[in-house]
């Protein structure tokens, strides 16, 4: 997730460059602090001016294997080494170990007289000593100013120092130089005079409450550096520095979709959900529906087996699971497979840039495929809109950098007016979904829009957002000629078509009804008049077998009167009726 | 040992009687500024602490690890090492005034 997008924009030949191992210091100055010369850090008190200075020597002890002295003014070592400590830098270690020399100059100017010339030699002796005691690389001097206000000549003051700097140039150990703001210079001494190699300032602002610390690179001699100011701060690890503009617009994109986890949301961005990777913002009034949208999103995105990171700013872990729970998503299961991290802060808690980095601090750890930030908006309470949007810009920049989806929630007052600060945040936006209320009817009823979707065809729908015990449902808003109806006008309206189509139904049932009796109506004549012809033909058979049986009766009649008669010739006769009895009376 | 008690605002710690002064002088390598200084703080104990004082000149170039012990920054540097409390004067001490202060030291007499 490192993101080296800064550094190949300065050409690669330069100065031999010392890196300082302190995260984004080296990528603002292009590779670290000028080799074998050294660089003065100014700021007032307070603004971290020896923590860099320390970790400028702990970094180069253990990451770059180039020991350090570090010349304490002001501290003594036993309070350096406590101090450190609380950021992890195991600085007693290092000592015991020789990869550190810390040497407390203690300057009590009540115990000093002076009478007469003296020069500083004492001072280069001891640094050369600690300098080849341990092959030190990387010297500090924290604070040199505390020598101005123990020694009272200046005029030997400021040529040993000018000696100072040459000399530890031609040591070529690589120095920071700590030096208090002065009200109308850098330095309140003007180190700066003699320091002309590089020069960084510290600042810790207050602005509406909340403190936030910035860096700024005033002068690199011989090296391109980021002149802007970058907020920086100090956490658990150090120091981190973190440039806001620290991409070029360069990240790769995936074609691949990801589910909303609403399959009718889904249906609505061209069927498949989101593009992975793109950042989506999701803007509402309060209490339509976008945390549960969100919600949804991340358990969709469990289910495919990723992990998802909750960043609420409103609501305590518990609570969103609780209120989730009671429409049907079961967050906690997810929860406990550590496929889902809540991470829930209030936003006054500290400044933006805190924030920011606690969110980089928090993603890195565990590498979600899906952030949320619910909301955004919360976040600009903690600083101005300009700084916000600076710090969307950042997070959606690093999380695009590693491919992770962001859905992003903003909290709108107005219904229908949208927030400035939104305008200016859309468009660093992906998609844009917009949830909100329509009052009406003596009700107020929530609808969906896609308003933009990059890369993607989307529906132009608005669709009405149901939130249910059994989850989301979205459902075709009815569109009349009275505008979009919702809710109870919208069921009404279904009413009134349900009961159309019933009549319809009804009609064509009494229809069909009719035409089967008539149907059977005819069926019973077809089959009566069958009957009739079935009752002639059996009359007309009988009738033929009559005739048949009356001429053969006849026939044998007239055969018995021949034999009566004594008729010899008269054999068998047609005796089939054909001939007609003869001689009949 | 005798010492006069005398009202200076400078000097919040007067110097416990002793037998011995002791002195330091760090100098690095045999510079016009060290042996300015030497002969300079020669002179003023040879004055004000005869019989009673005991320079030790330590070279740093020689021993540079003393000089962290001492809190050394300037050369040269004298410090004085008893009585006590530890007192520290740095330059080419040509300014005897500031010199007697420094070591919180009265002519005897």
């Amino acid at each position: 997730m490192k993101n080296n997008g800064h550094k190949s924009a300065f050409p690669a030949v330069q100065l031999p460059k010392c890196p300082t191992g302190i995260q984004g210091l080296d990528e603002i100055t292009g590779g670290g602090l000028p080799c074998g010369r050294p660089t003065l850090v100014c700021g007032g008190a307070g603004c971290g001016k020896t923590l860099l200075a320390v970790e400028f020597l702990v970094r180069g002890a253990v990451q770059f294997g180039e020991p350090g002295v570090f010349m304490a003014f002001e501290e003594t070592e036993a309070e350096l080494k406590a101090n450190v400590a609380s950021l992890g830098f195991d600085l007693a270690g290092l000592v015991r170990r020789k990869k550190i020399m810390l040497d407390y100059v203690r300057i009590d100017p009540g115990e000093i007289q002076e009478s007469g010339e003296y020069d500083l030699e004492g001072l280069f002796v001891r640094l050369g000593h600690a300098i080849d005691s341990i092959g030190a690389k990387r010297v500090v001097l924290d604070t040199l100013e505390a020598l101005f206000a123990g020694l009272r000549n200046e005029a030997i003051l400021r040529a040993e120092l000018r000696r100072l700097f040459r000399w530890l140039k031609d040591k070529g150990v690589t120095a920071v130089i700590t030096a208090e703001r002065g009200n109308d210079q850098l330095t309140r001494h003007g180190l700066e005079e003699y320091v002309s190699d590089c020069v960084i300032l510290l600042d810790h602002r207050v602005f509406d409450q909340i403190a936030t610390r910035h860096l700024r690179v005033i002068k690199y001699r011989g090296a391109l550096h980021g002149t802007n100011e970058f907020p920086f701060l100090i956490g658990e690890e150090g120091i981190s520095v973190l440039p806001i503009t620290s991409l070029g617009l360069n990240h790769k994109v995936s074609g691949e979709r990801i589910a909303t986890g609403i399959p009718r949301l889904d249906a609505m961005l061209g069927g498949r959900g989101f593009f992975r990777g793109s950042s989506i913002l999701l803007t509402g009034t309060p209490g339509t529906g976008k945390t549960i949208v969100a919600a949804n999103f991340a358990q969709a995105a469990c289910r495919r087996g990723e992990r998802v990171l909750f960043f609420s700013f409103e609501e305590s872990p518990n609570q969103i699971i609780r209120n989730m729970s009671s429409i049907g998503l079961r967050l906690e299961p997810l929860v406990q497979r550590d496929l889902l991290r809540f991470h829930s802060a209030r936003p006054s808690l500290y400044g933006l840039e805190m924030h920011l980095a606690t969110m980089f601090k928090e993603i890195a750890r565990f590498q979600p495929s899906v952030v949320i930030v619910d909301p955004i908006t919360s976040l600009i309470d903690a600083g101005s809109d300009f700084e916000t949007k600076g710090m969307v810009t950042r997070l959606i920049d690093y999380l695009k950098a590693g491919q992770v989806t962001s859905l992003l929630t903003s909290l709108t007052q107005g219904s229908h007016v949208l927030q400035q600060s939104e305008m200016a945040m859309s468009s660093l936006m992906d998609s844009w979904l917009l949830l909100q209320d329509l009052e009406g009817n003596g009700e107020r009823n929530r609808v969906l829009y896609v308003l933009k979707a990059r890369g993607m065809a989307h529906s132009n729908q608005v669709r009405e957002f149901l939130i249910s015990d059994r989850g989301i449902d979205l459902v075709d808003a009815y569109i009349g000629p009275s505008g979009v109806l919702t809710g109870s006008a919208r069921m009404a309206q279904e009413a009134l078509e349900k009961a159309a189509v019933v009549a319809g139904k009804q009609e064509a049932a009494r229809r069909k009804r009719e035409l089967e009796r008539k149907h059977a109506a005819l069926e019973r004549q077809i089959s009566g008049l069958r009957s009739d012809y079935e009752t002639q033909a059996v009359e007309l058979r009988r009738i033929d077998e009559q005739v048949g049986t009356r001429a053969r009766a006849l026939t044998t009649e007239r055969a018995a009167l021949g034999r009566l008669r004594q008729v010899e010739d008269m054999a068998p006769a047609g005796g089939n009726g054909n001939s007609k009895p003869k001689g009949q009376p | 040992m005798k010492t006069k008690k005398v009202k200076r605002p400078a000097a919040n710690s007067h110097p416990r009687p002793v037998k011995l002064w002791q002195l330091r002088l760090y100098v690095t390598d045999q510079t016009p500024k060290s042996l300015t200084a030497f002969s300079n703080l020669k002179k003023l104990c040879e004055s004000h602490l005869k019989g009673r004082y005991r320079i030790t000149v330590i070279d740093l170039l020689e021993r540079p690890q003393l000089a962290k012990g001492d809190q050394i920054l300037a050369i040269p540097t004298v410090v004085r090492m008893l009585p006590k409390p530890v007192r520290t004067i740095i330059g080419n001490l040509s300014d005897l005034e500031r010199v007697l202060v420094g070591l919180d030291l009265r002519p005897v007499g």
